[in-house]
Order: C-alpha cells, then structure tokens, then sequence
C-alpha cells in the first residue's frame, strides 16, 4: 500500500454546499448553548423529546447499526468474501456515533454535567445502559479505525493496534447488541402512552434486529454513491449475498411483529384507517416487505434493485423510529410538536458534517484500496 | 409506612390556597395569568407552578357540579422517573416523597416521558434548565423541609375545608373507603390506591376521575417493573453473548486457516 504523507481535498460545488450547511450548523450549535433549549428547540412540557433525539439519536444510532453487523459477519464469523465492505462500512458507522454523541449532547440541558451518570449510577435506567454502550463503543470504534490510521500517521502503532484488534472487535459487536435493543427498551416505560401498534415487551428485540438488518441496506446505499464519487464497484455477489443475510432477518422480524400484534390483540389497529394504522402499514408495506420480495427475486440481481433494496429497507427504519417517537406519543402526550428551523439547521448540519468527514477519510485512508485488491482477486 | 394525602374532591372549594401556599413555600417565582375557558389559572402545572387546581363543570340532567381537583406530583410508591433516571437526580425516600436533587440531573427529561401522570416539567426558558416538581415539602438539605419536623405540606396546612388529609397511608386508605362506603354520592374508586402500582396521593370523589384529565387506564402494575425485568437480563445475556462471539471468532478463524492450508497443499501433492 502507498503510503503517501500528503493530504488531498478536493473542493467541489456540492463539498461548497455542505460546508455551508455545516457552517450555520454550528453558528446554531453556539446559540443553542448559550442561550438554552427552550430558545433553541420547539420543544415544551407535552413534547421533552424531539428531532435531535428521534433523528439524530434513535434513527442515527440504528442506521450506524451497519458497523457492527458487518464486524460480525467479516470478522467475528470470518466470512471472507464480504471483507471489501467492512472497513467502509464500519467507518460510516464510527461516524454515525460521532455524530450521535453530538446530537445527545446538545439535547441535555445541563450540557456541562453530561459525565454525571459514569460516577452517578442510575443503573436500573435503560437510559444508562444506552449512555454507557453508545459511550464506550464511540470509544472502541475509534481505536478500531485507528488500525486503519495508522497505516498512514503514527506508524509504529499500527502493529500493537493490530494485536489488540480481536478484543476490540468483540467488545465492539457486543456493546451495539446490548444498546441498540435499549433503544427500544426506552420505550418500555411508555406502557399505555405508545400506541399499541408500536408498544410491546418485544420492542428491545424488534430494534435490535431491525438495526441489524439495516445495516447491509445502509451498505448498499452507500457503495452506490461512493461507487458514483469514486468509480469502484463492489461486485454484485457481494451485496447481493450480504443483502441475503439482511432479508432473512427481515423474515424473522416480520413473522414476530404480526405474531405479536395478534398476541396482544393489537391487529386490529393495523387496518383501522386511524392516522397510526396508516403509518404502521406504509413503515411495514414499503420498509419490510417490498424489501424482502425484492431480495429474493431477481430484482436483487441488478444494482438498482439493490439501491431500491437499501432505500426502502433505510426508509422504513427512519420511519419506525419515527412511529415511536412521533406518530406513536401524539395522542397520549397531546399538545402540539414541530421542529424548529434551528432543530432542522442541527440535524442537516451534523448529517453534513458526516458526509464532510467520510470523503476526507476516504480520500486519505486506506478505505476503499482493498476494494480494487479484492475485486482484481475475484473478477 | 410512608406518608401520604388523601384528596376529598366533593370538599374542595376551588380556593387556590394550597397553590399560594405552594408557591410561598418553595419560593416559587409567580407565573404570568392568562384567562382560559376555566377558572383554573394557571391552566397547567410548570416549570414554577408545583401544584396548581382544574376547574371543571359536570352537567348531569338539570344538575350542573362545580368541581376542582389539585393536582400535583403523586409520589408514586414505585416511581417510573426514579427509574427512569440514568443519573439519580430523583430517588424514592423512605418517608415517601421521590425527591429530586439538581446537582446531579442532567437535563435528558426522560422522566417527563416515563412519568405515566405527565408531573414533571422542566424550565424551559433557561439556558441551563431543571427539572421541577412537587417534592411533598421533603428537603434533604433543610431549607424548604417541613415533613422531618412533623408538619403538614404547605398546601395541606393551608386547606381551608379538611379537602386534604396528611397521614399515614393505610390509615388514610381505610378512611377513604369507609367514606366511600358509608356515602352513595362517591365513586367507588380511590384513586392512586393502586394506580401504576400505588401513590402517596390519594383521590375520592363524586364525580368521574376523568373529568379533570386523570388517567383512568394506568396500569396497576408498578411501572419500574417493565423495564427492570428487562434491565434484569442484561448481565446474563452480555456473558454469555460476549462468551458465544469468542467462541465464533476462534472456531471460524481456525476453520478458515484449515480450509487455506488444505487448499494450499492440494496444487503441491
């Protein structure tokens, strides 16, 4: 691998766009800390949680959910043909977190004692079980990208690193498992305020596996932009057997969610034509089964349909957290909700700044070369 | 037993004198009046306003019922904030009231959410905002204390009709139900006798619950249990989860190393 010590960043329109965006982003991101919450957000006493944490926090942590279920698959179950995407993938998720942790920060009030919970323990919280694995893992993902970097800066690190990566990667697997179902375990507590289309025991097991079969769709997506911006391919096989993986879980996640609907005697909401039915049916219609009658037939032998895969499959997750947070709450919390221009500013910012911080990495580490290694070996 | 209210809503005259009450107490800063289509003002609790009394009429036939009903933060025997609270900012006291201590409060308002009453209420005006609500006139640190120096709460001692009751919370249960027993005109349902799980405030009255907003569809099971259960199984399943990836990483690292060597040897033999 060349290892060559300048840094390359090409200015485009569009890398003009996003870092104005990013710009006014964190002009916000000032005001809002200065000047707190209530200035900042639309938030109220019907309404505590909003945008920042339903996008930027539920919806961000599950799209990022594509790091640990390829880390998984490539290197926890060795499944070598799949290794040309892990270390995209994985930094797309390393980034994810990064901005996760953003968005949290900004969202509490008492910004400055955010480090209360780690000497304060408030451990029968589901919320400290999320706080501690979102924490910790950012932390393990970092020093798992450092691998990567340090095949470029700080080199005689890169062989302790590189012993130390087995460890890492099975504490990282092992955090996102535990923290992406609290993220549903959250809800738990909304017993009579979520709508039962949404509320059940199983909501930690249904955001775990929904997570986890998000995460080969955010691949595709992914690799299809990146294949645009940087002309190389990841061969279909690959996808189109990863994509494999992600529709079996699909399967198993929608067989659970209509046998738990009819457990609880929560169908009846499905077709009721009410606001939530509607909404639970195009999260479940356009986001699980589409994507899986898309997967299993040739549809999934083509690269659009593999992108359509990906978009429906992100789709519906956004849209299930959504339903949670949003849809779901409305008519227990009552009361009127709609982000701010600030809120809108913040999370297009961050998403910017990721999009900023991936192609700088990608232009500078050693993301994508394994790719054209790997493709020059199989084709 | 833990301390508790026990709320006659047939008694209340729509005073407001346990809100001032509350407010002078607790140095409270006044909230701006606003005129809604009730004489309750304000026609919600807040950030600064702990307790504050609904107005409400009842038209039955001919009869027409003025009604009020204080409402304020019902301490809950198995609170779904304190568990909720990943920092310990609200803690259940033996004495019964869940107090909530702002130095270690982070500001997530995750038990606004968990809350299945919707009591507390954050400041939402300040840059640095707390939480705030009834503390049952409990104050660790002295000041605003009236509980450990054997008085009533501030809006107790202030009711000018015996609406409120301070007492013990079993002794104020059989009381509420020989009440209810012993007058036709009373619903027959206390509420927060076992309302998610049981409350230190209790509630009877001659007229539905409903009428002033009061969730008649809690669950009777304490909140905390839902996600403790959960919480419960954590351990468990990050060992053995954490011992299966082990256990896969070594098997199919070794499997694969078998599957290269033999592939090797095979264009040597």
């Amino acid at each position: 691998m060349t290892a060559k010590k300048n840094w390359t960043f090409k200015m485009t329109p569009v890398r003009k766009v996003l870092i104005g965006l990013a710009a006014i982003c964190l002009v916000v991101v000032g005001y809002r800390l200065a000047f707190g919450l209530g200035n900042a957000t639309n938030l109220n006493d019907q309404w505590p949680w909003g945008l920042w944490i339903g996008f930027d926090v539920l919806t961000g942590v599950a799209l990022a959910g594509g790091g640990y279920s390829t880390a998984l698959i490539v290197h926890i179950l060795h499944r070598d043909q799949f290794k040309p995407i892990a270390r995209s993938a994985m930094l797309t998720s390393l980034l994810g977190y990064l901005l996760v942790m953003g968005g949290l920060f900004l969202d509490i009030g008492q910004w400055f004692n955010f480090w209360r919970p780690f000497v304060s323990w408030g451990y029968h919280s589901v919320l400290f079980e999320v706080f501690w694995c979102v924490s910790l893992y950012t932390l393990i993902q970092v020093l798992e990208f450092s691998e990567i970097a340090t095949e470029k800066i700080m080199k005689p690190w890169h062989c302790k690193i590189k012993k130390l990566m087995p460890v890492l990667l099975i504490i990282g697997v092992l955090l996102p498992t535990l923290h992406q179902s609290s993220l549903g375990g959250l809800y738990l507590i909304e017993v009579g305020k979520l709508h039962p289309l949404w509320w059940s025991m199983l909501l930690p097991p249904f955001f775990l596996m929904s997570s986890f079969f998000v995460g080969p769709a955010m691949i595709s997506v992914e690799t299809s932009l990146a294949g645009k911006a940087y002309n190389h391919q990841v061969p279909l096989s690959v996808m189109r057997g990863l994509i494999k993986i992600s529709g079996t879980m699909m399967l198993i996640y929608l067989a659970l969610k209509i046998g738990d609907l009819i457990y609880r005697d929560a169908f009846k909401w499905v077709f009721s034509g009410t606001l939530e039915g509607n909404m639970f049916l195009l999260e479940i219609v356009a986001g699980v089964i589409i994507p899986i009658i898309i997967c299993f037939s040739s549809l999934s032998s083509t690269r659009k349909g593999l992108v359509t895969f990906g978009a429906l499959t992100v789709f519906g997750v956004i849209l299930n957290r959504m339903n949670v947070v949003f849809t779901g709450m409305s008519k227990s919390l009552g009361g009127n909700y709609f982000p701010s221009m600030m809120e809108w500013v913040v999370s297009i910012g961050l998403v910017s700044i990721g999009v900023l911080a991936y192609m700088f990495i990608v232009e500078n580490f050693g993301i994508l070369e394994k790719h054209h290694d790997h493709q020059v070996l199989t084709n | 037993m833990s301390k508790a209210v026990l709320v006659d809503i047939s008694k209340c005259i729509g005073c407001k004198g346990c809100q001032v009450a509350c407010k002078q107490w607790n140095d409270l800063p006044a909230a701006k009046t606003s005129f809604s289509n009730d004489l309750g003002n304000p026609s919600d609790g807040s950030g600064y306003t702990w307790t504050h009394v609904r107005f409400r009429t009842v038209e039955n036939g001919d009869e027409v019922k003025y009604r009020f009903a204080k409402h304020q933060c019902f301490h809950c025997l198995e609170p779904a904030c304190v568990s909720a609270c990943f920092a310990r900012a609200l803690q259940k006291s033996p004495e019964g009231p869940v107090v909530y201590y702002p130095h270690l409060c982070v500001g997530c308002r995750y038990c606004m959410l968990a809350c299945p009453f919707s009591v507390p209420k954050y400041e939402w005006e300040k840059t640095f905002p707390l939480i705030s609500k009834c503390q049952f006139c409990f104050d660790p640190d002295g000041k605003y204390d009236r509980m450990r120096h054997g008085m009533k709460p501030a809006c107790v001692s202030t009711c000018p009709t015996g609406a409120l009751q301070y007492g013990e919370r079993g002794e104020l249960l059989v009381q509420a139900w020989n009440k209810i027993n012993s007058n036709t005109k009373y619903v027959k349902h206390v509420y927060g006798e076992k309302e998610a799980g049981g409350t230190s405030w209790l509630y009877i009255s001659d007229v539905p619950f409903e009428t002033f907003g009061f969730r008649t569809d809690v669950t009777t099971r304490p909140l905390p249990e839902y996600t403790e259960s959960y919480m419960r199984m954590t351990p468990v399943v990050a060992l053995s989860w954490g011992a299966l990836l082990t256990g896969m990483f070594l098997y199919t690292k070794r499997r694969n190393e078998i599957a290269r060597e033999q592939h090797d040897q095979k264009p040597g033999l």
